[in-house]
């Protein structure tokens, strides 16, 4: 096996360390070979085996995606791709230790981000990306957690675990981009899906009334809630950079074009018509009251950063606790209270 | 202010001595629920993390619980939870998930009454097929015992080393009467405390492959901010932590998943055995079960009764081995447990065509006196 390995290696020079020899002897060819030839999804570079090949870096976000995993699964006309964009430019902009940084997300099209990122990242399972990043959080306080994942994830399954993650104030991020439907599974009525719109489980038309998820998370006690579209790039850069330097929870929800079902069936248009939809729909108004922000079908969509205080977090209460147990005086008013 | 390992003779229940046990392993991080009859641990751990500088965290139910213990794990800190039978079924889908992710973390499960909400306050030794196979899909696991407070603690301890060193969640499958019953537990020095360490990468991030096992089939694992960029995914992955959805995957994955405690078994095993040499009867009894088998098993050899006792302390892996060596001269097999037969099927299944197996069952609620026990093996003598 050995030889084998060395062969390979003359033939192609400009690889510094295509196939190493593990301690057992394994080749790590074996690898590659099962992802080259099965793994349709993730066709890898010819040069790119390992990551330490694509060290040199192709394009400058390049360090921040995962050797061998693009191009993605999203659809064409999709904004998550542009979403995912945003945040690596605002990670870079921050000039942030990468190994600091942790994403969480849960599953369907948005959970595929943890996927895509080259930092810690974990795809957990629905619904249980707060939970999980919580328990990351305490256990990690000097990294950044942001949860990335998506309506049906966040707001249905794990609804329970959003409110009380915000009541709480644990200083995760959370990055909801919301597509009005259940993607992954091809376009089901969603909590976020408004009231008469069309999906695969709603033929006739939606009859439950839908979450302004702004409200939701002003109401559970986030400390900084903002709501943009795949179209504001930079706005939501600049929103994403706030969110992870701020102390507490923090809700992104980022509107997404779902051209292949939530706009099909609803006739709303590819991903380019529903971008001028934002264009000549978004009014952008920063502190605006989120009850007044509510979403629907060909209805004006109102933008921008609703809410941003100030607040102990979960850990700041949680050292004072700390400190009581081992005889010293708490620092908070809040604590001080009896 | 206690010290993390309280040494010295007390006298304390299961529950408590769980905790303790967890808390001298290294436990740092605990995310709860409360559930009758487990929530002496939590009310334990929120008093005894804090002074150790760990965490306490009461989630919003069990799922959460679940996952927070594996978040807490993968940023690289011991982490426990404890429940019951409804909440167990509400952690199998996280469960599942940290079999599938290879997280280090204990779930302490004190059985009760069931299906459903079942008798909360009473006991029951039901929940031994779920810790099994309850979370959907082919896994291997590790599932410990305990048939009194001392083991309660002592097992603690091992679950988080089993834990550790084969890098899954470990079930500790309490019973409501071992967990309430109040007994002496010696808790020795922290220097007598064995810990297993985890499994650090020993290769810098560039060669790092997340999943690729050392020669026991357990890959290294490095945790959150170390720098090795791990992508962690509960679905089918490859070596480089990356998920592939194909069926070669899925060989490569859930075998090395199941193998990875089938052909560790014989480490993990363990087991106390008593009068098997000229035994016509074993009587296998695990849990609070165990010690009326014992007294039982001690009267009828009293009564010249060739009888022996097998007491299995981890109840997955099953010893199978034994139980088929023990078929080859053994005429019966007399398995009293307090459901409607769980390891009875699994004796069975080790000693067919050799040996009868007779399953003496309880519904929950109460467990076997030693003269249900003792009744049987006359019977059958």
């Amino acid at each position: 096996m050995p030889n084998k390995t060395k062969n390979h290696k003359n033939k192609k020079p400009k690889v510094t360390k295509p196939h190493r020899v593990s301690k057992r002897g394994r080749t790590k060819k074996r690898l590659v070979d099962i992802h080259t030839s099965r793994d349709r999804y993730t066709p890898i570079h010819e040069f790119s085996p390992t990551r330490d090949t694509y060290e040199h870096g192709i394009h400058p976000m390049d360090q921040y995606l995962r050797p061998g995993r693009i191009p993605h699964i999203w659809c064409s006309g999709c904004g998550l791709g542009s979403i995912m964009t945003c945040f690596i430019k605002a990670v870079q902009e921050l000039d942030l230790d990468a190994s600091k940084i942790a994403i969480v997300s849960g599953i369907g099209c948005t959970g595929r981000v943890a996927g895509y990122m080259n930092l810690d990242t974990y795809h957990t399972t629905h619904g249980r990306a707060i939970p999980f990043a919580t328990g990351l959080k305490l256990a990690k306080p000097d990294m950044h957690v942001v949860v990335y994942s998506g309506d049906g994830d966040l707001f249905a399954i794990g609804g329970n675990h959003f409110i009380h993650a915000a009541r709480r104030n644990v200083d995760i991020d959370i990055i909801c981009v919301n597509n009005y439907n259940y993607a992954m599974t091809g376009g089901q009525v969603a909590p976020t899906t408004p009231i008469r719109a069309r999906t695969t489980t709603t033929p006739y038309g939606n009859f439950e009334y839908s979450f302004n998820l702004p409200y939701v998370a002003i109401g559970s006690g986030a400390v900084f809630v903002a709501r943009w579209t795949a179209l504001h790039v930079r706005r939501l850069k600049e929103t994403f950079k706030e969110a992870i330097l701020k102390r507490g929870f923090t809700f992104t929800e980022v509107l997404s074009p779902c051209p292949s079902a939530y706009n099909r069936m609803n006739k709303l248009g590819d991903g380019l018509d529903e971008m001028r939809y934002y264009k000549e729909h978004c009014i952008i108004k920063h502190g605006a009251d989120p009850a007044e922000a509510k979403l629907g079908i060909h209805k004006d969509i109102i933008v921008g950063k609703f809410v941003d205080k100030d607040k102990p977090t979960f850990m700041d209460l949680y050292n004072d606790e700390l400190a009581v147990v081992h005889g010293k005086e708490p620092t908070l008013e809040i604590s001080k209270k009896k | 202010m206690r010290p993390q390992v309280l040494q010295g003779i007390h006298f304390m229940n299961g529950d408590v001595a769980c905790a303790e046990g967890a808390i001298a392993a290294g436990c740092k991080f605990f995310a709860g629920y409360p559930i009758t009859p487990a929530t002496e641990i939590a009310e334990r751990m929120s008093d005894r993390l804090p002074e150790i500088d760990g965490i306490y965290i009461q989630m919003e139910d069990e799922m959460a619980s679940m996952a927070a213990i594996l978040g807490a794990s993968w940023g690289g800190v011991k982490s426990m939870t404890a429940t019951s039978g409804p909440g167990f079924s509400l952690m199998m889908e996280n469960y599942g998930l940290g079999l599938m992710t290879e997280t280090p973390c204990v779930i302490v499960d004190i059985m009760r009454g069931g299906p459903s909400t079942g008798l909360p306050t009473l006991v029951s030794q039901g929940d031994v097929m779920q810790s099994r196979w309850g979370t959907h899909g082919d896994v291997g696991v590790i599932s410990l015992v305990p048939s009194s407070p001392q083991e309660m603690f002592d097992f603690a301890i091992r679950a988080f080393n089993l834990s550790e060193q084969y890098r899954l969640p470990v079930v500790i499958l309490g019973d409501e009467i071992v967990a309430h019953m109040t007994e002496k537990v010696v808790i020795p020095s922290a220097e007598e405390i064995k810990l297993t360490p985890r499994r650090h990468p020993k290769v810098p991030p560039s060669e790092y492959l997340p999943f690729a096992p050392d020669d026991d089939l357990v890959p290294p694992m490095a945790c959150a901010g170390e720098g090795y960029n791990v992508h962690v995914t509960g679905l089918t992955h490859d070596d480089r932590g990356y998920p592939v959805i194909t069926p070669e995957a899925q060989k490569d994955l859930v075998s090395r998943l199941v193998n990875k405690i089938r052909k560790n078994a014989n480490d993990i095993l363990d087991w106390e055995e008593q009068e098997l040499e000229d035994a016509d009867i074993v009587v296998i009894a695990y849990g609070s079960v165990a010690r009326c088998a014992k007294e039982a098993v001690r009267r009828a050899r009293n009564d010249g009764i060739n009888v022996g006792l097998l007491r299995p302390k981890t109840i997955w892996p099953f010893p199978e081995d034994r139980v088929k060596k023990l078929a080859e001269y053994v005429k019966l097999f007399i398995v009293p447990e307090v459901n409607f037969g769980q390891i009875a099927f699994e004796v069975e299944r080790h000693s067919v065509y050799h040996a009868q197996t007779l399953l003496i069952p309880k519904m929950g609620g109460d467990i076997h006196t030693p003269e249900e026990i003792l009744k049987a093996i006359k019977e059958m003598a």
